[in-house]
């Protein structure tokens, strides 16, 4: 076995990699040991075709020609954090050495695949890195005793890119004075010279620019609601930089409108209920008028309504799908398997059933007979719909300062068709029915997920909810 | 009026515009001047629409004398106005590029006065900028039909990119519903650019020109929108055509449609619009007389290889580049890696998924060395099950076309 030591630059990596290629060091017998901290190159390995100077070198074998491209990419995906990427360059090194002529277009050669995919993971850290940086401005007094603006950036790449980054501000922000933070090492631009230092804690950058409202501003008009695509911004756009990025703490109310418009769009108005629901906003009188409720044609197999039940002044309503076979016969919400589940996971975050407002958002079971058994149906769309009024009716009487919707049907009671737990759960919202309202699974959903490392998922995100619920609950309280 | 309430009006009323790029263009930044552009456009943020944020894109004004009945601008609507005032753009163009929110300005306009008047305004936010601020940023301006030669000549030294809307694909429909605007005032000024452009070279509007048309709000149908594209593509030099789907204005004219056109239609004239202009596809391929609309189930690749189905299974390691390009799931990264490794080993079936080929669309087209091979893919292609088993899943989302259009692979 051969050590090789070098200190996490691609420079190091080539004086190295050249004397073992000299010695034909086998790629399998050397291991990459890396003795200093990374933080890119400095010196560049220069642009051609000649790696051929080799100043050391012992015989002839260690003269040999790299292609312009293996070290174009090598250069760069020297700045990946994998630990793997040395053998992976001397790899390819040796084989290239050894003769493997046009190795490098080989695009579906394993060792190329794998260079290829460590380039195109640095170079979009480093595209990100140019698009998300936001400056904010402050103003110092210098030694003259002038008031002079800079401009200060924390950022937080996946990689140790700044070197490698900084320069486009350089050719971007000459005239100005510039610092951006990264947590391994900071770059200052003095409108002369570009230098490099330590990494710093995200508290060391300034934490507000009076532009930032005014971005906001802009971000929130240019936006079109119609067009709600969440998943391309979180694929473009990665949670991990929002922290950063002051435009995002609008993207909630801008979500929340968006449904509030399709719902408003879609819903069908005045709800099939509300003929039913009595003018008294008193739980007693609406549990019981609700027994009388022919607003849809579920009631018609059911043995009763099944009301809310919780205290008048609770500060969070549950919301799930509609009564299942125990409830129906029991006349209360949430006393069958998925209520077990439910209580289970609420018990472990210290939250109690008595604390709560637990609803349904369809009153009545609807259900398929299968023999003596009654099998679980889902709701349309238009009977959730319709059901809507006395939902309405106990948000008014409680008027909850936080919802959660559990399972889809809830969620798009409030939110209209458009809603999909998987893609927004777990997502705080601002709505006009309380200021906190957030979606997770229904759970008898993880009853009936057949494959086990979904139902493992889901029922990690469920947990995770709940928490998040009982969390703001008693941030609430405090 | 405070300008964030004018940025707020502005803005919103700036977003039907589709185009956002930034591209195309490099500049260097000047001495004691600020920002630059290196060609490739970068987006700066996205909002929850999926659309990236690249430029600061607003109207000067929102007021106009122009009454195109599609447009939620037009004199006889009832909307909030404002204006800004040529200093007040450029301080914000240059305050969000300091702290790196933006990488330059679109700006747009409704019509004042005239088409001249409006055009002198924007070109004078374009040379403040440029000449008095030094700024290198990108610049995008808008230009109404009919503005004077002398006009565009000058907006064109400072502005990266100029445009003119197409608006709507025929001139028939122009006289319809926007009875200001003409097919001649619209490709003279076209052409007035594209002449300063050939004149010019790389002084004059580096990042080329553009244009914008509405579909859906005529029942135009895509065999003549695509014929219009082509045209302005090869007679005036576009860069680029943006579809926008007709979008329902408050208190609409009753010669407009109550509904918007499904966004995927507007998603498949993108994807058609990228056959043509990198995949070697003439527009007239791409419908047909009985069908003159592109299908919204299946992206226009996919459809014409289907009505070709005996150019298929075609062999990838001996198929030419024209071919490859044809083949349904194969984007032009993948057609380009696939021609340079076949150079250097027999490529099979594994070296494609290797080559991260979507083979669950590509394979019935596609034979490779190894298992399979000719009557294995013939027998799938050949399966009446076709159409479904290469049709995506589940239809593709309305929200999801968006971001396809702009990656355009397909």
């Amino acid at each position: 076995m051969i050590r090789a030591q070098i200190d996490a630059t691609f420079d190091s990596f080539r004086r190295e990699a050249r004397r073992l290629v000299a010695q034909n060091a086998e790629p399998a017998d050397v291991v990459w040991e890396v003795t200093t901290g990374g933080g890119g190159q400095a010196v560049l390995f220069g642009g051609g075709d000649a790696v051929a100077d080799a100043p050391h070198a012992a015989d002839a074998r260690s003269t040999f020609r790299v292609p312009r491209a293996f070290v174009e990419a090598a250069e760069i995906a020297a700045y990946h954090r994998d630990p793997r990427r040395w053998s992976l360059f001397y790899r390819l090194l040796v084989r290239l050495a050894r003769g493997a002529h046009g190795l490098m277009d080989d695009a579906a050669d394993a060792d190329v695949i794998a260079l290829r995919a460590l380039t195109l993971d640095v170079k979009r850290d480093e595209h990100k890195m140019h698009a998300f940086v936001r400056f904010r401005r402050v103003e110092a007094t210098n030694d003259a005793g002038d008031v002079v603006e800079r401009f200060v950036a924390w950022h937080r790449p996946d990689n140790p890119i700044l070197k490698l980054a900084a320069p486009f501000f350089q050719r971007r922000f000459p005239a100005m004075c510039w610092t951006i933070l990264t947590p391994d090492a900071s770059a200052t631009w003095d409108m002369h010279a570009l230098t490099f230092g330590p990494g710093a804690p995200r508290d060391a950058a300034p934490s507000e620019d009076a532009l930032e409202e005014m971005f906001r501003t802009y971000y929130k008009a240019t936006y079109n609601p119609a067009r709600l695509n969440l998943k391309t911004q979180l694929r473009e756009m990665p949670r991990r930089h929002w922290a950063t990025l002051p435009e995002t703490s609008a993207v909630p109310e801008m979500v929340a409108a968006s449904f509030e418009r399709v719902a408003t769009m879609t819903a069908p108005e005045p709800t099939a209920a509300a003929s039913w629901v009595p003018v008294a906003r008193d739980l007693n009188v609406l549990r019981d008028a609700a027994q009388a409720c022919e607003a849809c044609p579920i009631h018609k197999g059911a043995t009763q309504a099944v009301f809310g039940e919780g205290p008048r002044d609770a500060r969070l309503m549950l919301v799930g799908e509609q009564p299942g076979d125990q409830e129906d016969t029991a006349g209360r919400p949430f006393v069958g398997p998925a209520g077990e589940v439910l209580m289970a996971a609420m018990e472990r975050v210290g939250l109690r059933r008595q604390d709560v407002y637990l609803t349904n958002a369809v009153k009545h079971f609807k259900f398929e007979p299968r023999g003596k058994r009654r099998l679980h149906s889902k709701p349309t769309y238009e009977e959730i719909r319709a059901c809507r009024g006395w939902l309405d009716a106990e948000l008014e009487v409680v008027k909850p300062k936080m919802i959660l919707c559990l399972g889809a049907s809830a969620a798009q009671s409030f939110l209209g068709k458009q809603f999909r737990v998987g893609r927004s759960r777990g997502q705080v919202f601002e709505t006009p029915w309380a200021p906190w309202f957030m979606a997770t699974y229904h759970p008898s959903a993880l009853l009936r997920m057949p494959d086990e490392a979904a139902r493992a998922e889901a029922t990690r995100y469920f947990d995770e909810d709940i928490a998040a619920a009982a969390r703001a609950l008693a941030a609430l309280a405090a | 009026m405070e300008i964030k309430r004018k940025l707020a009006v502005l803005a919103d009323a700036a977003k039907y515009d589709a185009s956002c790029a930034s591209s195309g263009s490099r500049r260097a930044s000047q001495e004691g001047g600020i920002g630059n552009t290196e060609g490739m456009g970068i987006c700066h943020s996205y909002t929850p629409d999926g659309r990236c944020v690249s430029l600061l894109k607003i109207l000067f004004t929102n007021y106009c004398v122009y009454d195109c009945q599609y447009c939620v601008n037009r004199i006889s609507s009832d909307v909030e106005r404002a204006r800004f005032t040529p200093e007040e753009v450029v301080d914000l163009t240059l305050d969000f590029y300091r702290r790196n929110y933006i990488e330059g300005l679109f700006l747009s306009s409704g019509v004042l006065k005239s088409p001249d008047y409006t055009m002198e305004q924007l070109t004078r936010v374009a040379k403040l900028l440029r000449v008095d601020h030094k700024f290198g940023g990108y610049i995008h301006l808008k230009s109404a039909p009919g503005v004077s030669r002398e006009l565009l000549a000058e907006a064109g030294l400072y502005a990266d990119r100029l445009s003119v809307n197409a608006e709507l694909p025929t001139e028939p429909d122009l006289v319809k519903l926007a009875p200001e605007k003409t097919t001649v005032a619209i490709n003279s000024s076209m052409g007035i650019i594209h002449d300063a452009i050939e004149e010019h070279g790389k002084r004059y509007a580096p990042a080329g020109q553009t244009t914008q048309m509405i579909i859906g709000a005529t029942p135009t149908t895509d065999d003549a929108i695509l014929a219009t594209s082509s045209r302005l593509y090869t007679s005036h030099g576009l860069r680029r055509v943006y579809y926008s789907a007709y979008s329902p204005i408050p208190k609409a004219d009753g010669r407009l449609p109550a509904k918007s056109p499904p966004l995927v239609r507007e998603h498949r004239l993108y994807e058609a619009d990228w056959l043509v202009r990198f995949y070697g596809f003439t527009a007239d391929e791409l419908t047909t007389k009985e069908a003159p609309n592109l299908s919204l189930d299946i992206d226009p690749k996919l459809a014409w290889a289907l009505r070709h189905r005996e150019l298929f299974p075609t062999d990838v390691n001996v198929a030419p580049r024209e071919l490859l390009l044809r083949v349904p799931g194969l984007g032009v990264r993948n057609v380009d890696r696939i021609v340079a490794a076949r150079r250097h080993r027999v490529l099979t079936m594994d070296d494609l998924v290797r080559l991260r080929v979507t083979l669950k669309r590509a394979a019935p087209f596609l034979v490779a060395a190894g298992a399979g091979g000719t009557a294995a893919a013939a027998r799938l292609l050949d399966a009446l099950s076709l159409e479904k088993r290469v049709r995506p899943p589940v239809q593709l989302g309305l929200f999801e076309a968006q971001a396809q259009a702009v990656s355009g692979e397909l």
